[in-house]
């Protein structure tokens, strides 16, 4: 983990050193203050200014600032990519991925990881502060797009003195970051690898995002959304949230293979509604889990920004015209990767994006990793994953003019 | 390698290897079909298949090349190497790319295996300003005269499947393409033939090429 030097006042959007008594620190530091002395407009009308952002960054940037790799994180990540993480105490999410001699190799590539707006990890979100009241945001808090997210880390990136990363690389909700980026910035990203994601949110996956939603508002503890006041937290419905979305990172095959119709020490049924089968015991403990880690309301925004996301929308919806760059091929080289066994995120919508980049010439890999894990595998051990994430990045680094280095798996 | 024709047949594995500047020199015919290449060119390599030909033509050409492969070993092989290579369908996806993206469009020794061949050679000349094709020749007179004496189809060492296994469903005689070509609008600039041992014997598509050439291969653009 290497703090860098911030270039304070030299961006468009300057930036000023965090002042931890002006918001509640939560602890996640750094935090960088974002959009001090001009407001950052949102997609809802909404300007933000003087906002934090909390970040991690791990190796080190090289003298002409061309190996940064932005990590964009998943609806519930963080940016404790790897490290542990201080709040589950747990290891970061994508250790396997990233570190000295991962694919992802922190030893050549300096390597930042933002938590979203929205979030509850340190950067700003309904759990913070109104600045018109002092209390908590809740509800009032302005709902925030994959976009909006996207310009946050855009001035982050800025203020970390970066004019163009080398790549930017998410899964799943990381994965539409990703994409957003490639299309609103183009100049500033070599490379892009969207993993497991889509051009837009289904209706399918809308759906689901609603059922979390209308778990957590049917929570009374949710008190309309103003919880932290009354010092409540609605966890049974954040709780059934994670559960029923915890389904859609599985497959079928994978939670047959892991639990089947096992039950959970007990020889035989109890006739009851204990968790009498391990998937239930295993449901129930995700969710416990998660409550303790995760902000309800934060939920509620992110999951809406995915809901939102829609790229070709933002183009007359016209996919292709989102990977043109005055009128050319996009310049961003893209790695487009999925999983055989995502059906959250099915191979047929990486193919999608694929084909809209193939329609301008762009440049392109497309892989599907072969796996029974379902949408979870971009978060697994999964060999050839890190194989074909390692080779484009050694790839792209030759064609960057930075060093290249032969990688064994382990 | 489904989609793709190999040598050694249909079980050839994926090698373990990236191709690299200092391997031995590459077959015959893909040395050939690179030769055709101008250095600094867009290149849309189509059935790739290992990415030998992209690799030798990215390395020594300097060339932007981009493959597009059916088999996800080829083109999981080619990714790991740093090659640009998506997993497609010749026979669907190239109506996705937009005319003239590329100076020239490769396709080696697949079009025997297209579902469609006339509208995938159509394609090749309306995304490239020039298509490099190679092709076997069922020409050849071994292969005539192997129908004739035998009375069965033909299998050749680099045929070298059954009737009913054999991924390529659309064989032809250089006659039978040159032909096609004429009717569609393509002309062709040059042919290159081939003798079994992969030896160039000559340019030109006649009589007595469509007899000896083992394989051809055309430098083709729209008229």
């Amino acid at each position: 983990m290497g703090l860098v030097t911030l270039t304070l006042g030299t961006t468009p959007m300057a930036t000023e050193p965090f002042a931890p008594e002006s918001v509640a620190d939560h602890g996640h530091l750094p935090r960088i203050r974002l959009a001090v002395s001009r407001p950052m407009p949102l997609d809802c009308g909404v300007m933000l200014s003087d906002f934090p952002v909390a970040y991690q960054t791990y190796g080190t940037l090289n003298a002409d600032r061309s190996n940064a790799i932005l990590l964009c994180h998943a609806l519930t990540g963080d940016q404790y990519v790897i490290g542990g993480n201080p709040v589950t105490g747990k290891p970061g999410w994508w250790e396997i991925m990233v570190g000295p001699g991962r694919p992802i190799d922190t030893d050549r590539f300096f390597v930042i990881c933002s938590n979203v707006l929205g979030g509850c990890m340190g950067t700003v979100g309904p759990m913070d502060p109104d600045p018109a009241t002092g209390r908590p945001y809740g509800i009032n808090f302005p709902v925030i797009t994959i976009g909006d997210m996207v310009r946050a880390q855009k001035l982050l990136v800025e203020s970390l003195g970066i004019e163009q990363l080398f790549c930017v690389i998410g899964g799943s909700m990381g994965g539409m970051q990703v994409l957003q980026w490639a299309s609103s910035y183009p100049e500033a990203v070599f490379a892009a690898v969207p993993i497991a994601t889509a051009p837009r949110h289904s209706a399918q996956n809308i759906a689901f995002g609603e059922v979390g939603r209308q778990a957590i508002m049917a929570d009374p503890e949710w008190c309309g959304g103003a919880y932290l006041l009354s010092g409540r937290r609605p966890e049974a419905g954040l709780a059934v949230a994670r559960m029923a979305a915890h389904i859609t990172y599985l497959s079928e095959t994978a939670l047959h293979r892991k639990f089947g119709r096992n039950l959970q020490d007990r020889p035989a049924f109890t006739y009851g509604f204990d968790a009498d089968f391990q998937v239930e015991s295993y449901l129930r403990y995700q969710g416990s889990a998660f409550v303790d880690r995760f902000d309800a309301n934060s939920y509620l925004y992110i999951t809406r920004a995915m809901d939102y996301f829609d790229l070709a929308a933002e183009h007359g919806g016209v996919l292709p015209r989102a990977f043109l760059h005055d009128g050319r091929a996009t310049p961003v080289r893209f790695c487009v990767i999925s999983f055989s066994s995502d059906w959250l995120f099915p191979t047929t919508v990486s193919r999608e994006i694929v084909h809209g980049l193939n329609a301008v010439a762009a440049n392109v890999s497309f892989v599907e990793v072969t796996t029974d894990k379902g949408h979870d595998a971009f978060l697994l051990d999964e060999p050839e994953l890190h194989q074909v994430m390692h080779g484009f990045l050694d790839g792209c680094a030759a064609h960057r003019g930075l060093p290249r280095r032969r990688w064994a798996p382990r | 390698m489904i989609g793709r024709l190999d040598p050694t047949g249909p079980s050839a594995a994926v090698p373990h290897r990236p191709p690299h500047r200092s391997d031995p020199p590459i077959r015959t015919d893909l040395k050939l079909i690179a030769d055709m290449i101008e250095p600094g060119a867009r290149v849309l390599d189509v059935g790739c298949g290992d990415g030998t030909l992209l690799a030798y033509l990215v390395h020594t050409k300097g060339v932007d090349g981009r493959g597009l492969e059916l088999s996800m070993d080829g083109v999981k092989f080619c990714v790991n190497h740093g090659l640009s290579v998506i997993q497609g369908d010749a026979d669907t996806d190239l109506k996705d790319y937009p005319s003239d993206a590329f100076d020239y469009v490769i396709l080696s020794q697949t079009l025997q295996a297209m579902r469609a061949p006339r509208e995938v050679l159509l394609d090749l000349v309306r995304i490239g300003r020039r298509a490099v094709v190679s092709l076997p020749n069922f020409g050849n007179w071994r292969i005539r005269l192997w129908l004739l004496a035998m009375g069965r189809m033909p299998i050749t060492q680099r045929l070298g499947y059954q009737w009913w296994n054999t991924p390529n469903i659309h064989l032809c005689t250089i006659t039978d393409f040159v032909t096609l070509c004429r009717e569609v609008g393509i002309r062709i600039e040059d042919t290159v033939i081939l003798d079994r041992s992969d030896r160039i014997r000559g340019h030109g598509a006649g009589a007595l090429s469509n007899l000896i050439a083992e394989q051809a291969v055309f430098l083709l653009r729209r008229c």
